[in-house]
């Protein structure tokens, strides 16, 4: 099949799709690229001039930045954590033969189905609301004081959320995979003598690593860019405690009006989630060969 | 010590009864072989005694001891998986160490034990290695390691040469003999393939549907069919069977003449029919001659060296001492 001709003719066919997703990607990057050296504040949009590394060093200046960087990173790996962690657990709860086990797998599913504004709105008023709230309501049942979650732990409440939307997923690729799990396998550990906790460890946990280092990266993808959840809830605050860096760079673009700087902050954030890319395929990477 | 008593062992899946109540012994150091039709619950038979299945009712005796209830891994029984279930992520020497170190023995027990078992099996150059890397008699034979280190008291094998091909599966059969005579120990071997059987086993164990046909050695079974299934089941050619005048002649329902009891002749016999297709082995040819009359074609083995073509008339006489003769319930007479 593949002969030099075919592989000309392969290359041809294939040309206008990737020309068009070069383009699709290039040019919005190169924008980005020249408003971040660009003073360019949109309420004096008639004034722009080149800025050259200012934008850069107004950003990384600012108090903000790090703190922000940091909260990126806690929300991604908290929110890693707790989805892998009870994924894994429910996957193999869901995975045996139940009563119900069609519902319950739609139950399990469903949060994904929720738009992230709607899921986040709902939490913060019907659930972590401190005085209407669901918890709020536990709390005073068990005589004690409500918290109030957004202000006392906002990016830990941002945590729980977020978690909460990615669980199904996390749940639903690593249910596939405990299902491609050979159950001879199993029945030959249990011969050798391994007690549950080993089978978990010695089998089901190498079986699915691959799956875990699918959910890590796609997750990783999304949890760089969360927003939504940050902007109906907690607005950043209180102060800049529950900022990430996606909030900050929106705080730039639209509370202050300043494209220069926000650009210069997009940069800054990919060139971040490219670092976290690479340590990223560094660690697990050699999963998926 | 290794002798396997069943009980009235019966296994239920909801009403559907594939087992029904069976009791069989299975002495120390024999090699047994559970043969049968696929669907026969032949592997569910040695599930029920590895403990991977529970019995609806009845007892599995190991050493004396009841085992009924024991999980699989009290039970010191080792079993070869048909699909060889190795741990992929794991190197053979992993594979063959995964029971030692669940036992919890200590690791320069292990490595001798899994050092002796490589040489025995031919495995030291391919320790390292995954069992991705390996071809199927290896693979096979790192279950079989995996499996002896363990120095169980029985071992259970479940067709584990049917992912072979033709040659492989008569090296492995010959290795796994060879075992056994080394090791002594009982092994339980299930198969859909009545040469292995026939080849392997100390003491054949036929069953169908659940049901024990008839428990002998090879040559038992060979010589005295107890019915007319295992008089069709055992033997390569199957057993010619007729029913009808050639049966009433010798009072019986059922005859039954094996091909290489059968005398072919151009000339003249007892029964006369047509040459079909002829396979020639060089050292045995096989006839099968239709237009008999008696059934749709009877096969014929005779030597080598007659040479008689598709279309041919010839006369079939059968040696009248070696004729099989069954009753109305397919019983032997």
């Amino acid at each position: 099949m593949a002969t030099r001709q075919t592989q000309g003719l392969a290359r041809l066919m294939r040309a206008p799709a990737i020309i068009l997703l070069f383009i699709w990607m290039i040019v919005p990057l190169c924008m980005t690229l020249y408003y971040s050296f660009l003073n360019y504040n949109l309420l004096n949009p008639g004034m722009t001039s080149w800025a050259g590394w200012f934008n850069y060093q107004y950003f990384y200046s600012d108090p903000a930045f790090f703190e922000a960087i940091g909260n990126t990173l806690i929300l991604v790996l908290g929110v890693l954590f707790i989805t892998v962690v009870l994924g894994i657990a429910i996957a193999m709860l869901i995975d045996k033969p139940i009563f119900g086990q069609g519902i319950v797998r739609i139950l399990v599913i469903s949060p994904f189905f929720v738009m992230p504004p709607v899921a986040a709105l709902i939490w913060k008023n019907m659930i972590m609301h401190p005085s209407y709230g669901v918890l709020a309501d536990v709390a005073r049942f068990l005589g004690v004081q409500p918290v109030d979650w957004f202000a006392q732990y906002p990016l830990f409440s941002i945590i729980l959320i977020v978690a909460w939307q990615w669980l199904p997923f996390a749940t639903l690729i690593l249910l596939t995979s405990l299902q491609s799990l050979d159950t001879e396998q199993m029945e030959a550990a249990e011969m050798d003598g391994a007690p549950a906790y080993s089978r978990f460890l010695y089998l089901v946990l190498p079986h699915m690593a691959r799956a875990i280092t699918v959910v890590i990266l796609i997750q990783t993808i999304f949890l760089l860019g969360i927003y939504a959840e940050i902007l109906v809830t907690t607005n950043g605050g209180p102060g800049t405690a529950s900022t990430n860096l996606t909030f900050l760079i929106y705080r730039a673009a639209r509370l202050n009006f300043d494209i220069g700087g926000a650009a210069a902050g997009g940069i800054i954030a990919v060139i971040l989630a490219n670092i976290v890319a690479v340590f990223l395929m560094r660690a697990v990477g050699r999963n998926l060969d | 010590m290794g002798q396997i008593t069943l009980q009235g062992v019966t296994k239920r899946f909801g009403e559907v009864e594939v087992i029904p109540p069976l009791d069989l012994t299975i002495e120390d150091g024999e090699f047994v072989v559970f043969v049968g039709p696929s669907g026969c619950g032949k592997s569910t038979l040695l599930r029920l005694i590895a403990g991977l299945e529970d019995v609806s009712a009845g007892d599995i005796l190991i050493d004396g001891k009841n085992a009924t209830d024991a999980s699989p891994a009290r039970r010191g029984l080792a079993m070869v998986f048909q699909s060889y279930a190795l741990y992929p992520h794991m190197s053979v020497r992993k594979n063959i160490a995964f029971p030692l170190k669940m036992a919890g023995v200590s690791k320069p027990e292990q490595d001798r034990r899994i050092e002796a078992a490589a040489k025995a099996l031919n495995l030291t150059s391919y320790l390292d290695r995954r069992p991705g890397q390996l071809s199927g008699g290896q693979r096979q034979r790192v279950a079989i390691g995996r499996a002896i280190v363990r120095e169980p008291s029985a071992f259970l094998f479940d067709e584990p040469l049917s992912n072979l091909d033709a040659a492989l599966r008569v090296g492995m059969r010959l290795e796994i003999s060879e075992l056994h005579n080394r090791l002594k120990t009982t092994m339980i071997y299930v198969t859909h393939d009545q040469v292995e059987a026939m080849t392997m086993a100390d003491k054949i164990v036929v069953l169908q549907a659940g049901r024990i046909e008839q428990v002998g050695s090879p040559l038992d079974l060979y010589l005295r069919p107890k019915n007319v299934f295992v008089a069709g089941f055992i033997g390569s050619p199957r057993m010619n069977l007729f029913s009808g005048a050639a049966a009433a002649e010798y009072g019986a329902m059922t005859i039954g003449v094996r091909p290489e009891h059968i005398r072919i002749s151009g000339q003249g016999g007892k029964w006369k029919g047509r040459v079909g297709v002829s396979e020639h082995l060089g050292s045995d040819s096989f006839f099968y001659v239709e237009d008999t009359g008696l059934a749709e074609t009877i096969t014929v083995r005779a030597d080598g060296e007659v040479t008689l073509h598709h279309g041919d008339t010839v006369w079939l006489t059968p040696d009248e001492g070696k004729i099989h003769r069954f009753d109305t319930n397919g019983d032997r007479i």
